[in-house]
């Protein structure tokens, strides 16, 4: 019977564990949250979200040309990467069963697991280079390749979920097939179609090593797209590593408006998706 | 055929005469239950099902699809109560002691209560070996000669050892569909159980297979109560000493409408919807 | 009709521009970091000095601090992962499961940068101080535990990898366990085997090639994770056999050093080792979807972000 108390014991030990696996993972999503917010919330104020950073040396200024930087960058990069990853989506729910579907599909989930600073260094590569600077512009189509294959993914799997029935419905009245997919099915599958825009967004909105030879980071506002540019993610590499106090505190404060725009984008996808089901 | 007993909670219970033993001082031997239901969450399964199992007979359940058979019999090994959101209430009495009182580790009770289930489920990652032993490993401290002894006597048991002792070590979903099933078995067995409870176990095996199980079902006889749950009336026919013919009311709860020696239940049933579902008038 | 001939043309273009653009990384990356190829050869990958004055380059520390800090990350995060999932999937009840399984992917939402100033500012000092005190106190006869304790350094890397990789193996595993067929654990059950003993003898082993690929698609990440990285574990090219030594790894000696780097030879050698991860990086992936596209036939291949 002493072989059953032991059983029955690590049973009770081995679930307990698992248990206390799950609050670890909770427990540093708190910790990570609420530090940020402890250590962030005292530097953001009106001011620090609408002036430019003061030069190097002073105390004070913002981060309104990281945030208008990074609202810009995710902008370009849905410009680029929102057409053709929809497009790649589409093409692969509606016309890619075969076997250069699976290719495709297969790509693009490889492309995503490639680390976001390889894709900084190509596009280093591919754009900087031949620019001759660090440029706004390939910032923005850095972050674009790594969109797409996000945006692809996500508009394929919801645009699966559309009935076949609706194709045919569209189709029985004579609507040729792209008109159908563009005006009845891609709307049927919207919610999807969208939420995986803004995981997308959300996602490269954080983004850091893929700008950091692209779009480098500007001190001043926007100066056109050819020119760096500032970007959140980097101000807060770069203030953190400072060793200047205020501006390690300006990080926090960085921090906690990047991590309050990406959660929040996350908290309504989740929402999105649950209406869905 | 059916008349109460004198069991302390007063409940009805179906005892067929001149089968009762009352032996063990006043102690009822085989699976009673006693006013048995089951949820599934708000929806009620099976309702007021009071059955009687013996020792070393078979007894079938029969009754159309969706009436609740595999809902009773996984009540007996108390499997009912894993689903999410599922519920027993009413009694079932192992040799007079009921399992689903507090006292009751479902764990141990489903030791003594092995089941074979509607498709075969051998482990895939085991080998046919290890699918066998695996039962008994749970208790450790079993030794390499007397495991390879029990899992011989378990697979001869399950009329496989023959096809099988040359390629113990292959994984156990390389074989038949009929040998898998077979496999389940001895691996029920393995652990010694007084009870089997086997749900459609035919139901996914072509008429081969199933002549060698069902041959496999009468020689355990010898040793096991046996449950058997199949929709296949010449199975319940061939190899039961009792049926229980069961049907779902108009909610959907399932109810036991009869219940008797088998050749009587085929031959001369009682109720008129017994001898419409077993004359095939039924639906 | 002219719309039904070019449409289906125009989404092919778009999915075949996804399968160009893999292509075109490799290709243009061979392309720049050429000069370095051809100068340093195999012996790139085993040299050990890094020098730009004498443009003297070799990746082996940094080659080395990567796989140490993602096996460090692996071996912190691996348990903890298949332990939550277990939690999520077969003893949570739904409601407290679904908060935790949003908790979780929220922490796979939070930036990496956002990781790195909190590791910097918050995790090296607890690494520094009780963890390594502790470690190097009672385990400092081990030569992984020696040396001085800066807290910045592979460990504080390593515990941070570990916390950026617990969301996605843990929404992998957890999806893995749910394919996981019920008969499976009903056989177990019917046994006689307790809850624990139905998860480690039937569920985690039937779905066991799907949660390697869980594992290797932590790897993965681990292996490409720059910012968190760069900002704890000190960039110090040299390779220690301590934990607690500063080192590199290549995804952050390519984000600390590309800046500054001058000649051409030293931007074609960071960007060879940034093709040397590209190309880890594919293959571990390539290995880890295939692995899970397997095991989860159907529901397959869904990104987790
Ligand atoms: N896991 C479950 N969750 C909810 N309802 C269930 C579940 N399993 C069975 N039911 C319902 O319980 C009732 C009885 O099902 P049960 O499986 O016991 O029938 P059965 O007689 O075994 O049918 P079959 O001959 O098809 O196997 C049915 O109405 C079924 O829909
Ligand atoms: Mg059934």
């Amino acid at each position: 019977m002493s072989t059953y108390a032991t059983r029955k014991a690590t049973n009770w030990i081995m679930l307990g564990l698992c248990g206390l696996c799950a609050i670890t993972a909770t427990v540093a999503l708190i910790a990570i949250l609420s530090y940020t917010i402890a250590k962030g919330a005292p530097a953001i104020n009106l001011q620090f979200l609408t002036s430019l950073p003061q030069p190097v040396g002073e105390t004070g200024g913002g981060i309104s040309n990281a945030i208008l930087g990074t609202l810009l960058l995710v902008g370009l990069a849905c410009v680029i990467g929102i057409p053709v990853g929809l497009l790649a989506g589409i093409y692969l729910s509606e016309f890619g069963g075969h076997r250069f579907g699976s290719v495709v599909r297969f790509t693009a989930d490889v492309l995503f697991g490639v680390p976001s600073i390889v894709i900084g260094m190509f596009v280093y590569a591919l754009v900087v280079i031949r620019m001759g600077s660090f440029s706004a512009l390939s910032g923005g189509i850095a972050l674009a390749f790594i969109m797409m294959p996000i945006i692809a993914r996500t508009a394929e799997e919801s645009l699966r979920l559309v009935p076949t029935t609706i194709r045919e419905a569209g189709l029985a009245l004579g609507i040729p097939l792209w008109r159908t997919i563009l005006s009845i099915v891609l709307p049927g599958a919207l919610t999807g179609v969208v939420t995986g825009i803004m995981l997308g967004m959300a996602r490269v909105a954080g983004e850091t090593a893929p700008l950091l030879f692209t779009a480098f980071g500007n001190r001043l506002g926007f100066q056109g797209l050819d020119n760096p540019v500032a970007a959140l993610p980097l101000q807060i590499y770069r203030y953190a590593i400072s060793p200047y106090s205020d501006w390690q505190s300006q990080a926090w404060g960085a921090a906690l408006v990047l991590i309050a725009l990406v959660l929040i984008t996350s908290v309504v996808v989740r929402i999105l998706t649950r209406k869905r089901r | 055929m059916i008349k109460s007993s004198p069991l302390p909670t007063g409940v009805t219970v179906p005892v067929r005469d001149e089968e009762r033993k009352v032996s063990n001082g006043g102690v009822q031997e085989g699976l009673v239950s006693i006013g048995l239901n089951a949820w599934y969450g708000r929806l009620l399964a099976i309702r007021n099902i009071n059955i009687h199992f013996e020792p070393k007979h078979v007894t079938a359940i029969i009754g159309p699809s969706g009436c609740g058979k595999s809902t009773l019999i996984r009540c007996f090994n108390r499997l009912h109560e894993t689903v999410p959101g599922a519920r027993v209430s009413g009694q079932v009495l192992l040799d007079g002691k009921d399992i689903y009182s507090p006292g009751t580790d479902p764990v141990q009770l489903r030791r003594r209560i092995g089941m074979v289930f509607q498709r075969p489920n051998p482990f895939p990652t085991m080998s046919i070996f290890d699918n066998v032993a695996t039962g008994i490993k749970l208790n450790g401290g079993m030794k390499g000669s007397r495991l390879a002894e029990i899992v011989e006597r378990s697979l001869r048991h399950a009329a496989l050892w023959d096809e099988v002792k040359d390629k113990l070590r292959n994984t156990g979903t390389d074989l038949s569909g009929g040998q898998q099933q077979r496999l389940c078995i001895a691996r029920a067995l393995a652990v010694e159980p007084e009870v089997l409870l086997m749900d459609e176990p035919c139901s996914a095996l072509d008429p081969i297979a199933t002549m060698k199980i069902e041959d496999l079902i009468r020689s355990l006889r010898e040793t096991y109560m046996i449950v058997i749950v199949t929709h296949n009336m010449q199975q319940a026919a061939r190899v039961s000493d009792f049926t229980g013919f069961m049907l779902a009311a108009e909610d959907r709860a399932g109810e036991l409408i009869e219940f008797g020696p088998t050749p009587q239940m085929f031959t001369n049933p009682k109720d008129k919807r017994t001898e419409d579902y077993i004359t095939g008038r039924f639906g | 009709m002219r719309g039904d001939a070019v449409f289906p043309a125009v989404t092919f273009l778009a999915a075949l521009a996804i399968i160009a653009l893999m292509l075109l990384i490799v290709y243009q990356m061979t392309i720049v970091a050429l000069p370095s190829l051809e100068r340093f050869g195999a012996g790139f990958l085993t040299g050990t000095t890094w020098d730009a004055v004498t443009e003297e380059f070799g990746a082996l520390p940094a080659i080395f601090g990567t796989i140490v800090t993602s096996l460090l990350a692996l071996l912190i995060a691996v348990p903890l992962s298949i332990g939550a999932a277990i939690f999520l999937t077969e003893l949570a009840p739904s409601p407290v499961g679904n908060v935790v399984s949003f908790l979780v992917e929220l922490l796979a939402a939070i930036p990496s940068v956002v990781y790195g100033i909190w590791g910097l500012f918050v995790l090296v000092p607890l690494v520094r101080d009780p963890l390594q005190r502790v470690l190097g106190d009672y385990l400092g006869f081990l030569p992984l535990f020696q040396g001085p304790r800066f807290g910045v350094g592979v460990l504080s890397a390593g515990i941070i990898l570990a916390i950026m990789i617990l969301p996605l193996v843990t929404a992998t595993t957890r999806d893995i366990i749910r394919m996981v067929p019920s008969t499976q654990k009903e056989a177990m059950l019917a046994l006689g085997a307790t809850k624990w003993e139905t998860i480690w003898r039937a569920v985690l082993p039937y779905g066991r090639s799907g949660i390697v690929g869980a594992i290797i698609l932590g790897l993965g990440r681990a292996l490409g994770e720059t910012m968190a990285v760069t900002m704890v574990i000190g960039n110090a090219f040299k390779i220690s056999p301590s934990l607690f030594a500063p080192g590199q790894t290549m995804a952050s000696q390519i984000a600390s050093e590309f800046a500054e780097a001058t000649s051409d030879l030293y931007i074609s050698a960071l960007i060879e080792i940034g093709l040397v991860l590209l190309g880890i990086s594919l293959l571990v992936n390539i290995m880890a979807r295939l692995l899970v596209w397997r095991a989860t036939r159907g529901v397959g291949g869904r990104l987790k972000t």
